[in-house]
């Protein structure tokens, strides 16, 4: 379980985070969710380590990342596995070399047993055949896969996915985010997706965060989003008429 | 705000290299990636090396002896010119110059590009120091292979002496021998190759701190490997000053 606890972030020039408290679940497929430039990817970043938020904490399972020392930060980011906006492959190795890539680095199997796990996760995401591509070779679905088989070969207790499905058609979206939903339950792992795909938010959306502006706007499931009173969030949620649309058609049925 | 911005970025640059230099977390993976800087920043560089020495050796000592050279003076000057030109300065200076133009771009495109692809933030998610990973085995590569490009580099320039006199008849071999020998100071040599380990140390630390702290987009990748270029240009230019003064 990840719980922040009023976490603030300040540039020199814009506060882009205020005073947001959230919990995120284990086994839970948790979504932040919230407009361009609502301060998505600085909470994910500061959830992560890669930006010190100005006030607040970030506690793992009860430890605060925000206080720990530099060993204590990267033991615990051994426990991470995060996917990112660009897949961010290393451009020199293999899809498998990418996903051993940690497993070199850190896990005391032998050379053997490395493969097999890196072979195993490869065959988690249907991505076995692609084994031997260069990630420039790989479409943005593989590169995602690739991404998600590398993040999930060291069995992280904490799994992040900064917007999974950008540049992917909507079919391609969905078995990445049922994937990802997949690996959660499986491994029962915390899972944080920072998105704004309407297709995710209904589909895998467990636990949703709204975030507005800098400031928690809402939180609650993929549910009790279609029946939720707070305008701002419907107003994002249901932005095109046709959405709109379908929201009134969902509640006419209920009535009835 | 000037010297601000200097003393900003000099403390930027040692607290990077602070990161850099501490002890890979597997040693393994740190030679792996040092044999293949070695081969990607050093062997690929020879070619280069030998071809401009080797015209460069040939064009001194043409001009020393179409133009410097006058009855009054030996006739093994040409030679003993450009032996000293290429040990003293073209071969430890000269071309490090040349090679921070083609080395120093090519780390900081690399890391910039790593930067901006989120290639080091993945590395720093995993645990990893991504400065030492990174950085230290182009810059232990670097100061391995450059003394050696230095030597190669005043051979070929030798090499393209002797072919004036071989080939364009320009100097006769015997004459260019005599002063390739006269009074032959070892430790212009090795002066040569010390100063190339501070310029390869220059190369690579610079270019992979501008590489490294790119914000941005391509655009700014692009800026960031030209101001590797002539950050270290200049870096090497105000150095050799003070290397040659002490060292002479």
């Amino acid at each position: 379980m990840i719980e922040i606890k009023s976490l603030s972030k300040e540039f020199p020039d814009k506060k882009v985070l205020n005073n947001i408290s959230c919990t995120f679940y284990d086994g839970k497929t948790n979504l932040i969710i919230g407009q361009s430039g609502s301060g998505k990817t600085v909470l994910m970043n500061c959830i992560v380590g890669l930006l010190a938020p100005t006030a607040g904490e970030v506690l793992y399972d009860g430890r605060d990342f925000v206080k720990m020392n530099k060993r204590e930060c990267t033991q615990l980011r051994r426990e991470m596995g995060m996917l990112f906006q660009s897949s961010a492959l290393f451009d020199s190795l293999t899809v498998l070399e990418n996903v051993m890539f940690p497993l070199d680095m850190f896990s005391p199997l032998s050379r053997k047993e490395l493969k097999k796990r890196a072979l195993d996760c490869l065959d988690r995401v249907n991505l076995i055949e692609a084994q031997d591509k260069f990630p420039a070779e790989l479409s943005g679905g593989m590169q995602k896969r690739a991404a998600i088989a590398r993040a999930i070969s060291m069995k992280p207790k904490y799994l992040f996915c900064d917007e999974p499905n950008s540049g992917l058609d909507p079919k391609t979206s969905l078995i990445i985010d049922r994937l990802i939903h997949e690996i959660t339950v499986e491994n029962d792992m915390t899972t944080i997706v920072n998105t704004h795909d309407m297709n995710s938010v209904m589909d895998i959306g467990e636990n949703i965060l709204y975030i507005y502006k800098g400031n928690k706007e809402w939180q609650g499931t993929n549910k009790e989003i279609l029946t939720s009173e707070n305008q701002r969030l419907n107003d994002f949620i249901f932005a095109s008429d046709f959405s709109k649309q379908m929201r009134k058609n969902i509640e006419e049925k209920e009535l009835q | 705000m000037l010297v601000f911005n200097f003393l900003y970025c000099l403390g930027k640059y040692l607290c990077l290299m602070g990161r850099t230099f501490q002890r890979p977390e597997r040693m393994r993976m740190f030679f792996k990636n040092y044999y293949r800087e070695i081969y990607q920043l050093g062997i690929n560089s020879i070619g280069i090396v030998l071809l401009i020495s080797f015209f460069i050796g040939a064009v001194i000592c043409i001009q020393i002896k179409v133009n410097v050279q006058s009855p009054w003076m030996p006739l093994w000057v040409s030679g003993y010119t450009t032996r000293e030109i290429m040990l003293l300065e073209f071969s430890s200076s000269i071309m490090c110059l040349i090679l921070s133009g083609k080395i120093g771009s090519n780390i900081a495109s690399e890391l910039g590009t790593m930067r901006v692809t989120q290639q080091i933030d993945a590395l720093e998610i995993m645990g990893v120091n991504s400065a030492s990973f990174l950085i230290l085995p182009k810059i232990l590569a670097i100061v391995t292979m450059i003394p050696i490009l230095v030597t190669f580099s005043v051979v070929s320039g030798i090499v393209g002496a002797y072919a004036t006199a071989y080939i364009g008849h320009i100097i006769t071999p015997a004459d260019l021998t005599a002063g390739m020998q006269h009074d032959f100071t070892q430790w212009f040599f090795w002066m040569g190759v010390v100063k190339s380990v501070f310029f390869a140390f220059i190369i690579a630390s610079v270019s992979s701190y501008y590489g490294y702290y790119v914000k941005g987009g391509s655009i700014e990748v692009g800026k960031a490997s030209t101001n590797a270029v002539v950050s270290s240009s200049v870096l090497i230019l105000f150095s050799d000053i003070f290397l040659t003064e002490i060292l002479s």
